[in-house]
């Protein structure tokens, strides 16, 4: 019997599709799960795990928060960039931002679950923590002194154009004060919750500030990564930390600094990627050289 | 060394090793999809599948059995995902939601791998090793296989035959997809990609934190999803995950893996067609095009324009501290050049000219130098195009390699042309009437760039997303997935079309009234007209999202 050709057509689709899923589908992976269980390679393609102690601790790839069960940085450990996966550093929920470059101003609703911080804010509050952690100056340019985004909304007679009539820093709200007590002569007001001064008309305008152009804490640590998981920091994030964490270890920040060369991995042949230090393993080797009592 | 020089010789590292493989690999190429000799492992599958591997098929024969093998892939996805919870590996998930499995399904049977969900909180180890990354290895064939029945239509003549759709896809996956993918696998392996069957490891962190670190078959579905121009992570965070993407140089392997097909099919057209000079002009408008984009998207990402960038000091929000700007500026060009999508930094935080370029990549028809086969398929319409408008400009008589441009090759080349900026315009516009762009993440015209992004990642069957949108509902995962089909499958029946049209001509032999198209001349005019289409066509809607958000 023959069978018409638009089924034996579907038909060969389908034994087709059964063969490939056999051979590309499983035989290629598990040939090269086999292959990853040869020496040398085991460890890597079990996740690079990493031990201390006896226990499993990380794996050098994957990132971790150095914090204590509040959340608070632990002193003596270098700490990580921020991270948006799950609740910071999870790998089951791997996530990175998505805030745009102009998410300059924040939803201030009535109710704090509704209220959300926006990218400005977000790096501003940071950039305020770290530098108050590491003894540095946190200031960033757009960036007000109580740490949220130095944004205001103008409001003008005809939209637009014409006289300012109001003028709201935007990020603000009581009991803090206006970064600015006024703009071109108009008063600054803070923000009230439940408003959405953008809809009511107000033209957003960022304020940039006399902050130095280039902040001492680095950009690292005041952005979320990719990944959600970025194992390293940049070296200039890694010397803003070397004082506190030789001050918490009662050791020589000269021999912290060595021990961060060490662990500082250059660009790939002179010209691939950035140098970056591997946070897990820079603390692990914290721990056995300079263990704190 | 700066990092935007060491980020140029990163870049030109890549366009020196491309250059390089061009001649080889395209020979190789062509070699395969012209050779008669089946291996033994070859002959048995086509015993499997029930084909003779010695007839050759008319072009309508050709896309019934693409459409064919397609659809069946589709509900074999779908089934798949359904019922993944009753199968091994699944790691506890339940089967994924209808609206997703079919968006998914679709996603990855049409190359595009557009990803609504995060892999893994939603996909247990079959599925993705079995399912998702076969369509990796056979979406990626059909597409070299439907460039390859184009070519034989300019390079044939008076003739029915375009070739057997069942002999390209096999010989294809098992001459060129494997071994490359196996020799990528182990690469991305020894750079520190995970590759084995764990559920995962619960650990104890040194702060005494929980910890899950994940497993799974990562560096296979790694190698094929880049070297087949597929895109779809293992995980939620795609090629910026530590174990997609371990290191600098694995990035430098990865952006090579997905540039290395696209841009050597151009040497089978030129070898094909008996004229290798045809092939290094197509290759030429490719790299012209690939260049200047990847220079602008380094430019603007290097620059830090925007708020935010300037209050960090660099537009580093999602980008990893290994890559930095550079290397994933470079990476997010490649990804939106070609019809990838896989990320290693997330675009939707990128400055507004930056994200803009990669928007742009994508609307650029992504034929610079775009998915495997679906990127020399595109560049040769528009080849067929600048003949046609040059020949109504200067009188010349409208001819390509060798066959006549005449009404029934112009009217299919033109369909090809619009269907894709129906579908996003028109997606873009539904999505704003019907209120469902209010699952945007950011305000304003952001708002308007995520979902202009997402129907334009979809109906080019790029997959890569202005993530911040939310997608995952019965609305989005419907309309994504109609675009995603519709932007796939058209174009191809248009494609064999206008092969079967062209391979019953006769041929045409070269007078003084025709134009010669190996000569920079002809590669500055098909660079004009694709970009002055595409300006045409989507310069309203870029000025109302990333143009009003960075000016």
């Amino acid at each position: 019997m023959r069978l018409p050709s638009w089924l034996s057509q579907h038909l060969a689709a389908l034994r087709a599709v059964l063969v490939f899923t056999v051979l590309l589908g499983l035989v290629y992976p598990l040939a090269l799960v086999a292959v990853g269980r040869l020496p040398g390679l085991a460890g890597r393609a079990d996740g690079s795990l990493v031990e201390a102690g006896g226990k499993t601790v990380g794996s050098v790839l994957i990132g971790q928060s150095f914090t204590d069960a509040d959340g608070n940085p632990v002193p003596r450990y270098f700490q990580s960039r921020p991270s948006v996966a799950g609740d910071g550093y999870d790998p089951t929920a791997t996530a990175a931002s998505n805030l745009g470059p102009e998410g300059v101003v924040d939803t201030v609703a009535a109710d704090p679950d509704e209220s959300r911080q926006s990218l400005l804010t977000l790096v501003c509050a940071r950039s305020r923590a770290v530098g108050e952690l590491d003894g540095v100056d946190g200031r960033r340019p757009y960036c007000t002194p109580d740490g949220v985004g130095a944004v205001l909304a103008v409001f003008r007679a005809d939209g637009l154009t014409g006289r300012i009539t109001r003028v709201v820093s935007v990020n603000q709200v009581a009991p803090a004060t206006p970064f600015v007590g006024s703009w071109q002569g108009v008063p600054v007001e803070l923000a009230q919750p439940g408003h959405d001064y953008v809809a009511e008309g107000g033209i957003v305008t960022p304020v940039r500030g006399d902050a130095p152009d280039k902040p001492a804490v680095p950009a690292d640590a005041v952005t979320a990564s990719g990944s959600g998981l970025d194992p390293h920091i940049s070296p200039a994030y890694a010397e803003i930390q070397v004082a506190r964490v030789a001050r918490e270890r009662g050791a020589d920040p000269a021999a912290i600094r060595k021990l961060v060369e060490e662990h500082t991995t250059g660009r790939a042949l002179g010209f691939m990627g950035e140098p970056a230090v591997n946070v897990l393993e820079l603390n692990l080797a914290l721990d056995a050289r300079f263990p704190t009592r | 060394m700066s990092m935007a020089t060491a980020g140029a010789v990163f870049a030109l590292s890549l366009v020196a090793a491309l250059v390089a493989g061009y001649r080889p690999f395209g020979d190789y190429l062509f070699r395969v999809v012209s050779g008669t000799r089946q291996s033994r492992v070859e002959r048995g599958i086509y015993r499997l599948v029930g084909v003779n591997p010695a007839a050759e098929q008319t072009w309508g024969v050709y896309a019934r059995s693409v459409l064919a093998f397609s659809a069946v892939s589709i509900l074999f996805l779908y089934a798949f995902q359904r019922l993944q919870n009753h199968l091994w590996l699944s790691l506890g998930f339940d089967p994924v939601v209808p609206h997703g499995a079919w968006n998914t399904a679709v996603s990855f049977v049409t190359n595009t791998n557009w990803q609504w969900y995060s892999g893994e909180s939603t996909m247990g180890h079959l599925v993705q090793m079995a399912g998702l990354a076969v369509q990796n290895f056979v979406s990626a064939a059909v597409g070299i296989a439907v460039a390859v029945a184009l070519i034989r239509g300019f390079a044939r003549s008076r003739t029915d035959e375009l070739g057997n759709f069942w002999v390209d896809l096999t010989r294809i996956t098992l001459r060129v997809l494997l071994p490359v993918a196996v020799l990528g696998a182990l690469a991305l392996m020894i750079g520190g990609a995970v590759q084995n069957l764990s559920g995962g490891t619960d650990l104890t962190t040194l702060t005494g934190h929980a910890q899950t670190v994940t497993g799974g078959p990562v560096a296979s579905q790694e190698a094929i999803k880049e070297l087949g121009t597929n895109g779809g992570g293992f995980y939620n965070t795609n090629s910026a995950h530590p174990f997609e993407n371990p290191t600098a140089w694995t990035n430098w392997i990865e952006i090579f893996l997905i540039l290395l097909i696209p841009f050597s099919l151009p040497r089978v057209f030129g070898r094909m067609v008996g004229q290798n000079r045809q092939g290094y002009a197509i290759a030429a408008v490719m790299a012209i095009l690939a260049l200047a984009s990847v220079t602008l998207t380094n430019v603007f990402e290097l620059s830090g324009h925007g708020t935010v960038p300037q209050a960090v000091g660099v537009a580093l929000e999602g980008k990893d501290v290994r890559f930095d700007v550079s290397n994933s500026a470079t990476f997010a060009a490649a990804t939106t050049l070609t019809s990838t999508g896989a990320v290693n930094s997330f675009h939707d935080s990128f400055t507004a000219l930056g994200g803009m370029m990669t928007l742009g990549n994508m609307m650029l028809g992504e034929v610079a130098p775009g998915g495997v086969g679906s990127g020399l398929y595109g560049m040769l319409i528009l080849a067929v195009i600048t003949v046609f408008v040059a020949g109504l400009m200067v009188g010349r008589t409208p001819e390509y390699v060798g066959k006549k441009i005449a009404s029934r090759e112009i009217k299919f080349a033109s369909l090809y042309f619009l269907i894709t900026p129906a579908l996003v315009l028109a997606g873009t516009a539904v999505a704003f009437a019907t209120g469902n762009n209010s699952t945007a993440l950011n305000a304003g015209p952001h708002a308007l760039s995520e979902v202009l992004y997402a129907f334009t990642s979809a109906s080019h069957n790029n997959g890569s997303a202005f993530a911040g949108i939310t997608v995952n509902t019965p609305w989005w995962n419907t309309a994504l997935g109609l675009c995603m089909l519709l932007g796939r499958f058209l174009p191809i029946i248009f494609v064999l079309a206008l092969a079967g049209s062209l391979a019953r001509q006769q041929p045409a032999p070269a007078s003084e009234g025709t134009l010669p198209t190996h000569r920079p001349l002809f590669v500055g005019m098909v660079v004009g007209v694709t970009v002055i289409l595409v300006a045409l066509t989507f310069l309203p809607a870029l000025a109302l999202g990333p143009l009003a958000e960075g000016l």
